[in-house]
């Protein structure tokens, strides 16, 4: 025997065989689960279904021109255009009022953080109010509201404003979200620790610039979610501006389903909802990546 | 005749065969929308009240069955109809054809025309497409009145509100210039407190392509005896002198038309 032989020993351990593989069985959450995703793919067939049958979709084998697809597209013609304008409203609507609300919520955070009594009760009252109340009965109390104050309000010359119904729904819009943002903002703020601001000041480093660089960076990674959430729903939120006469997307929708009585329209109006919400999904991910590219290895 | 022959035959077919199958209609729930006064609506204690309602308790009576009314939105109510969360409309919804596609009318049981209504200061001469160029004009959406509107005044800005009392805010505020719906429904607002602002500008002259043959009960598809029971029972209180009893109390003249 060899000095070698001692390092390496002489028993070797039997390999073990691997270990046999069960069938998973049909648990109940897996007959469960099955059964789920069926359902919702057999809707969603449901759905394809129901577009080709409103539409008169014919599916053509053989003859003279092969393979071929016809449809009968009348609705798509006559409402196609304006459910696209109805979109176009929305967006503009959402992006507009998601804007002034962001630009508001930052000097009524500030407040809300305020250790003066009345700058903090009048952004407290605001979010207070805002909050608990549903956005259909601000946008009805403006508008209408509005309307029976109108010697008052053509007296103080902002009549112009009040008048127009899309000035109504960005300013209810704008006040709604707002409220929210502002939540989201003072959240995001304080979830900093406390120590982030003293070593900041330990180092001499002014307020504003620690707020900037330092405390602000991180709060945006906490808050970006609830802002995208934020923005979601009003998205969806906004399709009541409709009670107000603007033929928003879901106005649209509405009229051209109340012409035809072709539950098409709603499903045509979700689809380009999906759209809206989809598109924002894939925005905020490319954000948080760009936020917290320093979190990954 | 050869037809009729032939569903009568058929449907007598059904009642001998189907015996506890056909319907035996005891109970109707009738469907409303409660926001169109006179016709129908619902008092600040929550009561729903009107000329439709009224000619429905009458028609009710009449046939001998027990009814129950459910309010629906109006966006919603054929869609609520076919679903089966009532069995008939009476809204004065107008027989159109294309209403006709989906669901099954009575003869109509009232009839009146078209009207457009402004403020008492404004300064609109006339209800032609001409007169009312470049101006707001407000209609309930979903109505025969809003698709006249916007097939007719091209040239002005069709406003669309989700019920009638929507548009009379707007109208009286200044918002739109006019507003247009059925005559009945306009001077029954003017007459009260609230419509003091405006008046009746003029008629105007129906369409029967859009404006249909008059506002019937409507039924789903497939139970066209229940429409023929409301029929049988509108010709009967208007001969009975029930319908002449509960028209006066609403209006001046007979709603029904010629």
């Amino acid at each position: 025997m060899s000095m070698q032989n001692n390092y390496v020993s002489e028993n070797f351990i039997e390999s073990r065989k691997p270990p046999v593989l069960r069938s998973a069985g049909w648990s109940i959450a897996r007959v469960a689960g099955t059964a789920w995703l069926t359902a919702w793919i057999i809707s969603g067939l449901g759905i394809l279904w129901f577009l080709a049958y409103s539409n008169d979709v014919v599916f053509s084998f053989g003859g003279p021109d092969g393979f071929g697809v016809t449809a009968d597209p009348k609705f798509l013609e006559k409402y196609g255009p304006k459910l696209i304008s109805g979109f176009e409203t929305t967006l503009k609507l959402v992006a507009i009022s998601i804007g002034l609300g962001a630009l508001l919520s930052i000097p009524m955070t500030a407040m809300r953080m305020s250790k003066n009594r009345v700058l903090y009760s009048i952004a407290y009252g605001y979010v207070y109010f805002v909050r608990g109340t549903p956005l259909i009965a601000q946008i009805f109390l403006i508008y209408y509201g509005a309307g029976s104050f109108r010697p008052f309000l053509q007296d103080i010359n902002l009549w112009w404003f009040f008048r127009d119904a899309w000035y109504c729904a960005v300013l209810a819009l704008t006040l709604n979200t707002s409220a929210y943002q502002v939540e989201i903002l003072r959240g995001s703020i304080q979830n900093m620790p406390k120590g982030q601001w003293e070593a900041a000041a330990a180092l001499g480093l002014p307020k504003w610039l620690t707020f900037w660089k330092i405390i602000l960076p991180q709060a945006l990674i906490v808050s970006l979610r609830p802002y995208g959430n934020e923005i979601v729903l009003m998205i969806k939120g906004s399709a009541i501006v409709a009670i107000i006469t603007i033929l928003d997307l879901m106005g649209e929708t509405r009229r051209a389903f109340s012409r035809t009585y072709d539950f098409q329209s709603y499903i045509w109006a979700a689809i380009m909802y999906l759209i809206m919400v989809e598109t924002l999904r894939q925005i905020w991910e490319k954000i948080e990546q760009r936020l917290t590219r320093h979190l990954r290895r | 005749m050869r037809l009729k022959h032939i569903v009568a035959v058929a449907a007598l077919a059904m009642v001998a065969v189907g015996g506890a199958q056909a319907k035996e209609w005891k109970k109707i729930r009738m469907g409303t929308e409660g926001a169109y006064p006179p016709f129908n609506y619902t008092t600040s204690a929550g009561e729903l009240v009107g000329f439709d309602i009224e000619i429905g308790n009458a028609l009710c009576e009449e046939m001998k069955v027990e009814c129950e009314w459910v309010t629906q939105d109006w966006d919603g109510i054929i869609p609520g109809l076919i679903a089966g969360k009532y069995d008939t409309i009476l809204a004065s919804m107008s027989i159109t054809p294309e209403r006709e596609e989906k669901i099954s009318f009575s003869e109509k049981y009232y009839n009146t025309p078209p009207a457009i209504a402004v403020r008492k200061d404004s300064d609109l001469k006339g209800v032609t497409p001409a007169d009312l160029a470049g101006k707001k004009i407000g209609a309930q959406s979903s109505t025969t009145h809003s698709i006249y509107a916007e097939q007719t005044f091209t040239d002005s800005d069709i406003v669309l509100y989700p019920t009638s009392e929507e548009y009379k805010l707007d109208l009286e505020s200044g918002r739109v210039d006019a507003v247009g719906d059925d005559v009945m429904v306009l001077q029954g607002w003017i007459d009260s407190d609230e419509g003091s602002c405006c008046k009746i500008l003029g008629t105007l002259k129906s369409v029967d392509e859009i404006h249909g043959k008059g506002a019937g009960i409507g039924v789903r598809k497939g139970d066209e005896d229940l429409a023929a029971m409301f029929s049988d029972a509108i010709a009967a209180i208007r001969a009975n002198g029930k319908y002449k009893e509960i028209n006066d109390k609403y209006f001046a003249f007979d709603a029904y038309g010629e």
